[in-house]
């Protein structure tokens, strides 16, 4: 029960033209409950990688990986994926993207006024009622990113997977929303996994930041945990001590440990 | 491939479009050295429009005149019926479109119509094989490859080049004629469906997959949405095809159709007859190919087609 999501000796090869290259190996990980957990590296370090593979878009060469004590054999509902590029089906309105989510996980059980109300109270916690009815190429890249997480959101995942949800925007959007994401995930109590490049925002939003050495074959390299108090607050962080060391650690990490091969591996 | 072609055809449609938005910004470029002449409060809006609209018209009203001199100058030469005696040709043969004196002696219109319903059942008959058989190579590489050889062996065969198995099949003209434009424009149905298959981004299926759709909603939610531009430049395509190929075939079936009254009025050495039906044909194409534009538009889910 404590351990929701458990990784052991994960391995992932790919097959290419040039021979077997390892891009994962010997991956140990386990997620509590509710826990807030990021995944950092240098870019082509496998950090997708491993969140697809918990997703079940990828299969892994070898290992073993738990979700709520089953094996995972295969994307599902139960864990909800924002991705990087939102995503959105660019055909459907903002509600009817969240709807078609909505639709396929509860349209069971429950009657079609109940799964508009769920959608509309998805868009509602990412601020977005005001949009339901526009199609995605009218919206901004910060708010297609919103529409994506209330998608995830409206299926009542058992866990929440980001891959770097906010990747492709702009600094303040970024913050901002990375400000929203501490507060609807808080609210939500789903066990979260991120795949970030951002430190800043690692230590801002986890329990526990994952760090992987650089790839090929990368594995886990150092994992820091982020003793902050909860609910926190960006302002009140910034002359925080253990924020500060927090955040060290990881830049040590990242840039002396890992740092000179990361931009050939990349 | 089927990117660039549907980018083309948007290109078209906002080619289309500009001078009608446009026409604020440019006819304050146009009227700046009128306001020496005239003082500024007689520019009301109104005027600005009309400038505007004489500004984009006048380019291809030019070409028009130009093409009507350079017509004038060739019938002076070689005999061909000019601007004014088709004209009055065409008064004659637009007065009464639609009499009908027996099977071989018909008005355009009906003539018209004729190759118009064969190019619909011809054509929608392509599109009832040609757009699943899209879907069916595009989802499924084996079948695709399958199909290579043969839909690269039969698609440069010039669509005349059918018309005789058509007869010695069917023993009439017009199946025959159907079954050319079938064949003719079936290709670029199945060609560009299923290369609007192959091309849906990894991202929607990816979305699919974790919610584990149905097969049929995958199908009507993504799939089919994600392909709907390129099936519509395919079937543009086709439709092009149909249409030339119409005229050609019904010179050699007979009966009627515009393609034959061309091919009758040769007979005739009626010539300005001819002209007019090749502006026919012309227009009737041009028209085709807007209607289908028109209804891409209604697809164009990324705003202006980025």
């Amino acid at each position: 029960m404590s351990h929701y999501v458990h990784i052991e000796n994960l391995s992932k090869v790919f097959d290419t033209r040039k021979g077997r290259f390892v891009a994962l190996r010997d991956v140990n990980l386990s997620i509590r409950e509710g826990e807030f957990v990021s995944i950092i590296g240098h870019s082509g370090c496998g950090k997708s990688t491993l969140l697809n593979i918990i997703a079940g878009l990828t299969e892994a060469t070898s290992g073993i990986l738990l979700c709520g004590g089953r094996e995972i054999a295969g994307p599902g509902p139960d864990r909800a994926v924002v991705f990087q590029n939102h995503s959105l089906l660019p055909w459907m309105s903002c509600f009817e993207n969240v709807y078609l989510a909505v639709e396929r996980v509860f349209g069971r059980e429950e009657n079609k006024a109940c799964l508009k109300r769920r959608t509309h109270a998805a868009l509602d916690i990412v601020g977005l009622a005001h949009a339901a009815n526009k199609l995605p190429y009218v919206l901004s890249g910060g708010m297609k990113q919103r529409v994506g997480i209330a998608r995830a959101l409206s299926m009542q995942p058992k866990v929440l997977l980001l891959d770097e949800p906010l990747g492709a925007l702009d600094a303040l959007t970024r913050t901002h929303l990375q400000d929203e994401l501490l507060r609807i995930v808080a609210a939500s109590g789903c066990t979260t996994i991120m795949v970030t490049h951002d430190v800043d925002e690692a230590v801002l939003l986890s329990d526990r930041v994952v760090m992987l050495t650089n790839g090929p074959s990368a594995t886990i390299g150092a994992v820091v945990h982020v003793d902050l108090p909860r609910p926190r607050m960006r302002l009140g962080l910034a002359n925080d001590q253990i924020y500060h060391a927090r955040r060290t650690a990881l830049l040590e990490f990242l840039y002396e440990r890992q740092g000179v091969a990361g931009g050939e591996a990349a | 491939m089927g990117v660039v072609k549907i980018d083309k055809a948007w290109k078209q449609t906002v080619a289309h479009e500009h001078p009608a938005k446009r026409p604020p910004e440019d006819g304050g470029q146009v009227s700046r050295p009128a306001m020496e002449l005239e003082p500024p409060k007689r520019r009301s809006r109104l005027a600005l429009i009309v400038i505007a609209a004489l500004r984009s018209s006048i380019p291809p009203l030019l070409g028009f005149v130009l093409f009507v001199l350079a017509w004038m100058l060739v019938a002076e030469h070689s005999g061909v019926p000019g601007p004014v005696k088709t004209w009055e040709s065409a008064l004659k043969v637009f007065a009464h479109p639609f009499y009908s004196n027996g099977p071989n002696d018909e008005g355009i219109g009906w003539n018209v119509l004729r190759s118009l319903s064969r190019v619909a059942i011809g054509f929608g008959m392509a599109a009832v094989v040609g757009i699943p058989l899209g879907f069916l190579i595009g989802r499924f590489a084996f079948l695709s490859r399958m199909s290579k050889p043969i839909i690269s062996l039969l698609r440069p065969v010039s669509p005349l080049a059918w018309l005789p198995i058509g007869l010695y099949v069917f023993k009439a003209a017009q199946p025959a004629a159907i079954w050319v434009i079938f064949i003719s424009s079936i290709w670029p149905m199945i060609i560009n469906t299923a290369t609007g298959v192959t091309r849906v981004p990894q991202d929607y299926l990816n979305v699919a997959r974790v919610l584990k759709l149905s097969e049929w909603k995958v199908f009507t939610k993504i799939l089919f949405p994600a392909v709907l531009p390129y099936m519509m430049t395919g079937m543009r395509l086709s439709m092009g095809i149909a249409w030339l190929v119409i005229v050609a075939a019904e010179m050699l079936t007979g009966g009627v159709g515009i393609g034959f009254w061309i091919w009758d009025e040769w007979n005739n050495l009626n010539v300005a007859h001819i002209i007019i039906a090749i502006f026919v044909v012309g227009i009737v194409g041009y028209l085709l190919e807007e209607a289908l534009l028109l209804v891409a538009k209604r697809f164009d889910y990324y705003g202006g087609g980025s």
